[in-house]
């Protein structure tokens, strides 16, 4: 793995390496760099498998984060490679080249991040949500509480209970101590 | 009444389908459902008999709770012995089983299904989420109460409920059926602009006609 | 006797047969449950059944042909059975029996199905043609052995008259074709598999890929019509087999000859569902080919033993 890494430091800049595990790692590039990097590992290092493509909406630096996981069937490791953009000129390059599959994925984040594919094939038809009018629902300043509330019927007498509390409360009353008490550890 | 009254109220009567093309409105029917009365005593209660007797579920799993309705068939719960039995095609069935949460992209199809069940026609809806949203109540997609988008007859709570739970609702169905409770096919009728409304309220695009009788 | 009088026993007699063919149904799914280890549905649920889609209150019709449909098929399952004779030697139970009348039978057998193909066409649905292609293909090719096996018995008793045919078979159980003329009986049979559209040849109706095939769009009083169409056109069906292949049911008594012919078809029934609860589904083209192969080559041979030995 890491001679995968260093061949691959060679041709572009590579942000960071974290390993998770001895079978997972994540890197982070430059979003120009993406193709170059996704048919490199494709083609010279075997990384065939394209298991998902997802986005983070790091709303407090202004990004979308993207992931790529690809798996290596040869060395059976799974790398992850991120890609930071920008949250208001949110624009990838379309792998669906490289993967046919890829289209799918992004007709996704088209319609739940507002992450558009150009070129990719059928990326503006929906995907999940049918004649969606608002920003895209997955986005964090999208409030679902408040739409929900402003479009659906609420049943009035429902009342929610905190997880967390009400586990403690009914459940672990009899405990000398709560589980989270006896995590200090940690 | 004069002939333009009749011909104003022949208007109001017809359904727009503002949702089709030009060209494709004229392939689906424009008439309103309209209520039609329980013939008479006797014989209606007869057939509520057989009715009851014989549930025909729309094999249509529209959520999570569908997956309650496969371990019913099996040698375990046996649904069989009630005369409940699966229907593949709304035409056919009387029973619409509502499993769980429904999103708008689903409701879109519950209410053409429903409407193209023929009458009468009973609603069960499984779990929480039918009944006030239960764990989705905050969700974009999810809609909140069922009973606003289509008559609901017997509600069945927990999320999700057991089998067991599922078919002590169907002999509580049964029980409204055989009482003439059941009459969620004229509600619909009576209460059709109302229905719509809140119908056309969340499901966006409208690519269907107004009713699929 | 004259027309009145007859058409009243023709009536008792349809009645009596769709309710023993309902009640047949009921009692094959009542011992598949048991198979299964559940307690099953009652006997009586198909009848429930009918009177609840006939109960509906409203009912969507696609032309003058969707009407048509469900009616041509009771027309030919009214047609197959009250041109056989049920009880051999019965005045009530004998049917429009007549001479030439196994032509008429076999034509009936075809015909509800081809009223179906128009009628369940115009419901405009997909699944409802390509149940009807399927249906037809394989009908015309499970024909094929029982039309042979047929011509097998006309060679053999020199009669079309199904009511001479039953006679010929009286006195012992050796008269019976089935020792008469083994080959014309397995031929016949494997085409009944066929005919009752049970597992092996259940792709008719495959309730997994094209949900109840045909009848999709029927609905209401039309799906109550081919229910009841089910009932008469099954025990019909087992009748004519019963009195072509088994001896057909005889005694003074009436009630015992009811019961003889309650036997006989039910183990004749029986066969075909313990084939199919054996066997998995063949495609089309699979079953297709199977009529005309096997099938098809032991009826020709029982056509020469009987026509040349």
């Amino acid at each position: 793995m890491e001679q995968i890494l260093n061949r691959l430091k060679q041709k572009i800049e590579i942000k960071s390496v974290i390993n998770k595990r001895a079978d997972l790692y994540f890197i982070t590039i430059k979003k120009e760099h993406i193709e170059l990097v996704l048919s490199h590992l494709k083609q010279q290092e075997n990384f065939t498998h394209l298991a998902f493509l997802q986005a983070v909406d790091y709303i407090e630096d202004d990004k979308f984060q993207l992931t790529y996981m690809l798996y290596n069937y040869d060395i059976k490791v799974n790398l992850g490679i991120k890609v930071f953009i920008d949250r208001d000129k949110s624009e990838m390059t379309s792998i669906h080249k490289l993967w046919p599959h890829a289209w799918q994925y992004q007709r996704e984040l088209k319609e739940l991040f507002g992450i558009d594919f150009p070129g990719s094939p059928r990326v503006d038809e929906s995907f999940v949500l049918e004649g969606w009018e608002e920003i895209p629902p997955m986005r964090r300043d999208f409030d679902t509480l408040a739409y929900s509330v402003k479009t659906f019927y609420q049943r009035p007498g429902r009342t929610t209970n905190d997880p967390k509390r009400y586990m403690k409360e009914k459940l672990y009353k009899n405990f000398a101590k709560s589980p989270e008490s006896g995590r200090n550890d940690e | 009444m004069n002939k333009k009254d009749i011909n104003n109220i022949e208007k109001e009567m017809k359904l727009a389908n503002e949702g089709l093309s030009e060209k494709e409105r004229t392939l689906f029917s424009d008439a309103r459902p309209t209520p039609v009365k329980p013939l008479n005593k006797y014989l209606e209660k007869f057939l509520n008999w057989a009715r009851a007797e014989s549930l025909w579920i729309l094999a249509f799993g529209t959520g999570c709770g569908a997956i309650e309705l496969r371990p019913l068939m099996t040698s375990r719960f046996d649904m069989f012995r009630y005369g409940i039995a699966p229907r593949p095609t709304p035409r056919q069935a009387s029973v619409f089983v509502i499993g769980g949460y429904a999103s708008i992209k689903t409701i879109k199809r519950i209410v053409r299904s429903y409407e193209q069940m023929q009458g009468p026609k009973f609603v069960i809806a499984l779990g929480s989420c039918t009944i006030n949203g239960g764990m989705y109540y905050d969700s974009y997609y999810t809609i909140n109460r069922i009973d606003h988008y289509i008559p609901v007859d017997i509600y069945v709570a927990g999320c999700m409920p057991r089998p067991e739970a599922l078919i002590a609702g169907f002999n509580k169905l049964k029980m409204q059926i055989k009482a003439g409770k059941c009459d969620g096919m004229n509600k619909y009728a009576e209460n059709f602009d109302w229905y719509k409304e809140n119908q056309k309220r969340v499901i966006k695009d409208w690519n269907m006609p107004d009713y699929n009788w | 006797m004259n027309i009145t009088t007859k058409i009243l026993y023709a009536i008792i007699s349809v009645l009596v047969a769709t309710a023993y063919g309902l009640t047949l149904g009921g009692i094959v799914r009542k011992i598949y449950a048991r198979v299964h280890g559940r307690y099953g549905p009652p006997v009586w649920q198909p009848f429930i059944d009918i009177l609840q889609t006939h109960g509906k209150r409203v009912s969507i019709s696609h032309g003058y042909m969707f009407y048509l449909g469900p009616v041509f098929r009771l027309a030919g399952g009214l047609g197959t059975y009250l041109f056989i004779p049920v009880i051999f030697g019965s005045v009530v139970f004998s049917n429009f029996s007549m001479a030439g009348d196994l032509l008429l039978v076999m034509y009936f057998i075809f015909f509800g199905q081809l009223g179906m193909a128009l009628g369940a066409g115009e419901g405009g649905h997909p699944y409802s043609p390509i149940g009807i292609s399927r249906g037809l293909a394989q009908m015309s090719t499970f024909e094929v052995p029982f039309a042979l096996s047929v011509i097998a018995l006309a060679i053999q008793y020199n009669t079309l008259n199904i009511t001479t045919i039953v006679a010929a078979q009286q006195g012992s159980i050796l008269n019976w074709t089935l020792f008469t003329n083994p080959l014309a009986v397995v031929a016949a049979m494997i085409s009944l598999l066929g005919m009752n559209m049970h597992s092996p040849f259940s792709i008719v109706l495959a309730p997994q890929e094209i949900p109840i095939g045909p009848p999709i769009e029927m609905n209401s009083s039309f799906l109550a019509t081919l229910q009841t169409n089910r009932g008469l056109f099954g025990a019909a069906k087992l009748v004519l087999f019963m009195n072509l292949y088994f001896g057909g049911a005889a005694h003074p008594n009436i009630f015992i000859a009811l019961a003889i012919m309650v036997v006989k078809t039910f183990l004749i029934y029986m066969f075909s569902v313990f084939v199919g609860a054996a066997f998995p589904r063949f495609r089309p083209e699979q079953s297709m080919r199977f009529f005309l192969k096997w099938p098809t080559i032991i009826g020709i041979a029982s056509i020469i033993l009987v026509a040349y030995f």
